[in-house]
């Protein structure tokens, strides 16, 4: 690791920022909780949206239709752990 | 341990489905995606649906579109799965088969938000593709054709927007300008960051419209515009010269008609009367059909309820939007309208179905919502009905007046066939009854009211179409063709001991004596002679044969020389041997003018059991061979050639001797579209039935008559007498053991399957008009006429219906046949409740409940709907009855004692109260010394966050005999003898518990009880249950299920995998229990099946099957402590508090992924005598086996060709096998039987390729591979 040179370290980091506009969700050193949980949870949904077998397995747990789970669950992509916090507040809470 | 997973029946849950014209030009056909795997359907001319061909994918489905090259007349495919590749396939109707056409690779495999595939949309001039993603990522391929008309796809265009969610996307039909996709977006990047909760209100979906520039190669985001918040899908409508272009937009409980620069034109969906007004209105799924004179859709809400929609338009400008109310069938994910006139319906849950239209709905009566009728109405006197989430932003929406109907029975719509599909299958489990000796699978299947509990027994189901009495006992049975190119026959001949009896077959079948056969002797073998229909016929008897000559010309008779008598004999239409006692064999043949020569006359070495000669091949003089069976345990094939009849070419000895023989002209040809002759010539096979119930295969040489690759399977306890029958429309044969097989050949490939039936006698083909493939054949002295409806099904079922949606089964200990479901559903009007008249929630059915109260609807009403073109009762046509919105957390539940080997029910007890039913189990108590069943249930139970008022446990008794049951005679007659017919239940005592009850398992005398995170001891005490120990452990989230094997208990948790409880029994009262051992993974167990004492086989909610072992030292070390490892567990981390903790570790032995939810795992031989395998049933109706390999040379050899086929027959999706299966965790020690099997499609040059490098022939692997088969059933 000590030998990385100024111009690698530089090349790491442009790498990362690549992947994290690329893949939504890559984590980076400073990501806050909520963020992190945000991301946790959409990527969740998602995998449960695209797979028809999860749907189903909630739609016979919730007694509602795949379509409507389907929805529900795209929908909560929108805000799926609730409000985010107070940005100042954050900085001093997140130990 | 090495495990080979293979399916036995396929998936049956539909996900989407896209119809055109793939085979060939014109041809209407469906392909629908099951889960996994693709299934290309097509309606025959009566309207059954065919499966013409199944490809397994190892990969995840997620959409599909179907797109037509201009000037092409067939379609490709497109399929956006979890590959991070777009694919485009193209069936080659030749082989039979899906093909690949292109594969381009856009980004990780995988089902990720950011990733392409959950939407895939092909402009309807088939010029360009469009994959998105959940969110942000939208791909767009040209699609061009080169010089030679082939597909050309182009690099990728992006056209991301971060942030962003896509509820759906649409290719629209902009005619020949440029390519257009809409969709509708939502972006979170605002709501993301703004604490106040603002943003997140005011959220607004978006209808987005990206353009594809054919000229500058670049797609263009145009213009985006705010859409109603409840938009959830979009329906495209067809432009150019043939409509006005735009989509309408499917929002809660409206329709948007949407385009560039036009105004926006909106109808309300009209609801059901009885459907409560907090309740939005979805469409679930929709399909449009457009001909020459308009275009029309069919949508579906998430309720069942069709619609038809129309639009107004003149001149690119849409002027009004109706929706009509259509008919009601089952939710569908997937409608295609065909252009024959056919609705194909794929069921969200349960069979799918293919209805024709008989109307349009252009009736007067139906409901019908416009926009030009469209009224608001004021906020204060009506609420408007929006989904929950959109609550918030409610704020000061538009009312709109609702439009109501009340649903009806079909009208516009007639059933013409029903796919049966066992999805979901929410829980499985395998018993051998008492009577019958092969064990069966007891299966929970189906959701709310189509929800059935059925007996599954391995074998094709053979159907009874007609039966009759027969005088005495036959002793054999043939059918008679008149001339060579009928495909009906035109008599069935019954023979008995001293005479045979003559019936034609036509609209009734009578009894004729004008055929000239001989009616007072008993008959071996009878056909008609000669290629036309002039009456000749010969029958043989034992004591001779009969030559009735065509054309009134008389009898010929030719008598057995001596006191010899005809043991054995065989004809066909130009051809006879018969065999003497003392082993004498003659041979016939007719010559031109019509006489039946004798042609030559051999000895054999012994007396002969069985001769069999095939039919003459289409363009032969003569069949080239026969085959001879006889008691000194050899088979020889004979020339029949002139010049060298009755040569010996070929000789097989038997291990035992043989009962009977047939040489079957299988045709190589993998596709029945393709002439005979024209690929590869058919090959011969000879099968032959040992007296030791064994079956051998041998390939017959086509020129020498050499045999060659004999392969055996054994089929039941009696020899197996072989019949030769017609089957898919090819030869086959059926084998007459303990019960029946079929062998057929199907794709090209010969597969020998049990039939479900009991034992057969004496059977023969037949073919009538109504059957054109039938049986018919002598079961217990009657006549039966059976037909084979669908060769694919490996299993036959009964069923009964259920009230609720199936959740658990326990099967009686003392009687296999007694089986106590608990069923529950949420936010429904209770099943007592929908009778009442007057109450809030009634329930309005139109025209059905006239007949009778709808309380017994469930149970009878099949009985009395002969008349009615649709079978499904009202209730599960309608689906039940929703309760309000405010109710949505409330329960219906009802335990259900159903008997098992006649699959009806005994007993229904309703729960009340709002209790959730989460457990079941029978237990024995010592101190009652009885087995009582035994119910968990919870009580205002939320799902979501979990939440609820405590649970209960409750004790029943069965009530026998005696007092009157829910449904009266039957259940009287359903059980007899000396075991009494349960009549219901009597409550013994009830116990409350803190939490939900999730798991019971019986322990010595006493009851394993996992309270939430607890898991607890009960004993019996005679006012209710009585705690005797606890763990000292708590677990993570919530025990779902416990089992035992003696004092060592296995526990799985919801989320956290599977723990293992050592019971430690200090003295004779004082007991503990703790955990000793966890798992190092998180699994979300779903099922687990112990396999032995420190083995348990889980599977989890992602599809993941594990077998997880303790390793031997510590299990040993368990053993030896005496107290259990108990010091050493509870100063682990685990007592004090940290998440799996336990001191020893389980290892994963074995790992798979199945890429569908499996939601049981049982263990049990499947056929009599067979070997243990592990049976899993998957959500999607799948059921499937891991077979335990029977040695480390077959593993290895299995591994290997795995490993080929990895490389040769990569999955049609583009993905890789082995991630596939390594989805969640690395795939270990299982192997893939269902790639290995694979094998049999490849072509020619790669299978050479494999075996070459295995150093075996492929016929070899072949035969290996269904020896494994075999023993998975």
């Amino acid at each position: 690791m000590s030998e990385l040179a100024g111009a690698d370290r530089f090349n790491i980091n442009s790498q990362l920022e690549a992947l994290q506009t690329r893949y939504v969700g890559t984590g980076h050193a400073d990501v806050s909780k909520y963020e992190w949980i945000v991301n946790q949870h959409r990527d969740s949904l998602a995998q449960y949206v695209g797979k028809h077998s999860m749907l189903q397995y909630f739609a016979v747990a919730e007694n509602e239709s795949i379509s409507r789970v389907g929805y529900q669950m795209k929908q909560k992509m929108l805000l799926p752990c609730g409000l985010p916090p107070p940005p100042k507040e954050e900085e001093g809470e997140d130990e | 341990m090495h495990l080979y997973n293979v399916t036995l029946q396929r998936p049956g849950a539909c996900q989407t489905a896209i119809n055109g014209n793939f085979s060939a030009p014109k041809v209407q056909e469906i392909i629908a995606s099951k889960g996994t795997a693709i299934e290309l359907l097509r309606p025959d001319q009566h309207g059954k649906l065919k499966s013409i061909a199944f490809r397994e994918c190892f990969g995840i489905i997620r959409s599909m579109a179907a797109f037509r090259l201009a000037g092409a007349n067939k379609d490709h495919v497109v399929i956006g799965s979890d590959s991070g590749r777009i694919v485009v396939l193209r069936f080659d109707a030749e082989k039979n088969q899906f093909e690949q056409v292109h594969k381009e690779t856009f980004g990780k495999s995988g089902v990720r938000r950011v990733v392409p595939g959950q939407f895939c949309c092909v402009d309807p001039k088939g010029r360009a593709v469009m994959l998105a993603a959940l969110e942000k990522q939208k791909v767009v391929y040209v699609l061009n054709r080169d010089s030679q008309a082939n597909l050309t796809i182009s690099s990728p265009l992006e056209a991301n927007k971060g942030k962003t969610i896509a509820f759906d996307v649409c290719a629209l039909d902009n005619g020949l300008e440029n390519p257009g996709f809409m969709a509708i977006e939502l972006f979170y990047g605002e709501a993301d960051v703004d604490d106040t909760g603002e943003a997140a209100a005011e959220a607004q979906k978006m209808l987005t419209y990206y353009e594809l520039d054919l000229g500058l190669n670049h797609v263009a985001r145009k213009w985006s515009e705010p859409v109603d918040n409840g938009a959830n899908k979009l329906i495209p409508v067809p432009g150019g010269s043939d409509g006005p272009g735009g989509v309408i937009v499917c929002c809660e409980n409206f329709l948007v008609y949407r385009a560039e620069k036009h105004e926006e034109i909106r109808c309300v969906i009209p609801r059901r009367t009885s459907l409560d007004a907090e309740r939005g209105v979805l469409i679930a799924s929709f399909a449009s059909h457009r001909s020459k004179n308009g275009f029309f859709f069919i949508a579906q809400s998430e309720y069942g309820d069709c619609y038809k929609v129309t639009l107004d338009w003149t001149n690119r400008k849409v002027s009004e939007l109706k929706m009509k109310y259509f008919d009601t069938v089952p939710v569908c994910s997937a409608l295609c309208v065909l252009k024959t006139g056919f609705l194909f319906c794929g069921s969200e849950f349960g069979a799918h179905a293919l209805f024709q239209f008989i109307a349009l709905g252009d009736d007067e009566e139906s409901a019908e919502s416009s926009s030009k009728t469209l009224k608001k109405i004021d906020n204060a006197t009506k609420k408007k009905g929006r989904g929950k989430n959109d609550d918030e932003d409610d704020e000061e929406e538009d009312n709109f007046q609702p439009v109501f109907f009340n649903p009806r029975k079909l009208k516009n719509l007639a059933l013409i066939d029903e796919i049966e599909s066992l999805s979901p299958t929410i829980a499985l489990a395998s018993n051998i009854s008492r009577k019958e000796e092969t064990p069966r699978l007891l299966a929970l299947c189906g959701q709310g009211p189509r929800s059935t509990f059925r007996v599954l027994r391995q074998g094709v189901p053979l159907s009874e179409m007609a039966r009759s009495p027969l005088p005495g006992n036959p002793n054999g049975v043939f059918t008679i063709r008149k001339s060579k190119s009928d495909t009906t026959d035109a008599y069935i001949v019954v023979s008995f001991t001293n005479a045979t009896l003559v019936l034609s077959i036509g609209d009734t079948v009578e009894e004729v004596t004008d055929t000239g056969i001989l009616a007072t002797s008993s008959t071996l073998a009878v056909s008609a002679l000669g290629d036309d229909d002039d009456g000749s016929l010969i029958q043989i008897h034992p004591s001779g044969v009969r030559h009735v000559r065509g054309n009134n010309k008389g009898v010929n008779e030719w008598r057995a020389p001596g006191r010899k008598k005809i043991t054995a004999c065989a004809c066909n239409r130009g051809q006879a041997i018969v065999a003497l006692t003392g082993g004498e064999l003659v041979y016939f043949e007719l010559d031109e003018a019509g006489q039946l020569l004798e042609i030559e006359k051999i000895e054999t070495s012994s007396e002969v059991v069985s001769v069999d000669i095939p039919p003459i091949p289409d363009g032969s003089l003569r069949a080239k061979f026969a085959a001879v069976a006889g008691y000194d345990s050899t088979v020889r094939v004979l020339s029949l050639n002139p010049g060298e009849a009755l040569r010996t070419v070929g000789v097989q000895a038997t291990p035992s001797p043989p009962e009977s023989v047939l040489l079957l002209e299988v045709n190589n040809k993998t596709t029945k579209n393709k002439k005979a002759g024209s690929s590869a010539p058919p090959s011969m096979f000879l099968n032959v039935g040992l007296s030791n119930g064994i079956l051998v295969r041998c390939e017959v040489d086509r020129v020498s008559g050499a045999l060659s690759d004999a392969r055996s399977r054994f089929v039941g306890q009696r020899p197996p007498k072989l019949n030769r029958i017609e089957m898919n429309e090819e030869s086959g044969f059926v084998a007459l053991s303990t019960r029946p097989w079929l062998g057929f050949n199907e794709n090209g490939r010969f597969s020998i399957v049990p039939a479900c039936h009991e034992t057969i006698d004496r059977a023969c083909g037949f073919a009538s008009e109504q059957v054109p493939e039938g049986i018919v054949a002598v079961v217990d002295g009657s006549l039966r006429i059976l037909a084979c409806e669908n060769l694919g099904e490996a299993f036959s079922q009964s069923s009964e219906k259920a009230r609720y949606t199936p959740r658990a089964m326990s099967t009686h200990p003392d009687d296999p046949d007694v089986v106590a479901i608990i069923e529950t559903d949420r936010g429904i009007i209770g099943f007592e409740d929908r009778t009442g008249e007057e109450t809030r929630n009634e329930y309005i059915v139109e025209a059905p409940p006239a007949k009778k109260p709808k309380k017994n609807e469930e149970e009878d009403e099949e009985d009395d709907e002969e008349d009615d073109a649709y079978q499904l009762a009202p209730i599960e046509q309608f689906g039940a009855p929703k309760s309000t919105a405010n109710d949505n957390n409330n329960w219906s539940s009802c335990v259900h004692i159903v008997d098992a080997a006649n699959a009806e029910t005994l007993c229904v007890q309703e729960i009340k109260n709002n209790e959730r039913l989460v457990s079941v189990a029978h237990a024995y108590f010592a101190k009652a010394d009885e087995v009582l069943l035994v119910v968990g249930s919870v009580k205002n139970f939320v799902l979501q966050p979990r939440d609820c008022d405590g649970g209960m446990i409750r004790c029943y008794r069965y009530k026998r005999g005696g007092g009157k049951s829910s449904n009266g005679e039957t259940t009287a007659n359903g059980k007899s003898g000396a075991n009494k017919a349960i009549t219901g239940l009597e409550l013994v005592h009830e116990t409350p518990c803190e939490g939900a009850p999730f798991a019971l398992r019986n322990f010595e005398g006493k009851l394993l009880v996992g309270v939430d995170d607890v898991l607890r001891l009960y004993d019996f005490g005679k006012k209710k249950l009585l705690r005797k120990a606890e763990c000292a452990q708590k677990f993570p989230s919530f025990i779902n299920d416990i089992r035992c094997s003696g004092d060592r208990f296995f526990v799985t948790d919801a989320c956290e995998s599977a723990f293992f409880v050592k019971y430690v029994r200090e003295d004779d009262q004082e007991c503990s229990m703790h955990i000793f051992a966890d798992d190092i993974a998180p699994r979300y167990v779903t099922s687990m099946l112990p396999l032995d004492r420190d083995t348990v086989a889980v599977s989890d909610k992602f599809g993941n099957f594990a077998a997880l072992r303790l390793p031997k030292d510590v299990s040993d070390e368990i053993e030896s402590d005496i107290s259990g490892g108990k010091h050493a567990a509870l100063t682990s981390s685990a007592a004090l508090g940290a998440l799996n903790g336990a001191n020893n570790k389980l290892q994963a032995c074995a790992q798979f992924h199945v890429g569908d939810v499996i939601c049981s795992l049982t263990k049990c031989a499947l056929q009599t005598g067979g070997s243990e395998v592990i049976v899993y049933a998957t959500l999607g109706g799948a059921l499937g086996a891991f077979v335990p390999f029977a040695s480390k040379d077959e593993a290895d050899f299995c591994t290997h060709l795995e490993m080929h086929l990895r490389i040769e027959a990569p999955p049609v999706l583009g993905n890789e096998h082995g991630a596939f299966r390594s989805s969640y965790f690395p795939v270990k020690a299982v192997v893939d039987g269902d790639l290995c099997e694979q094998f049999g499609r490849l072509g020619a040059d790669a299978q050479r390729r494999i075996s070459e490098e295995m150093d075996r022939t492929p016929s070899e692997i072949v035969k290996r591979l269904e020896q494994i088969r075999a023993r998975a059933g």
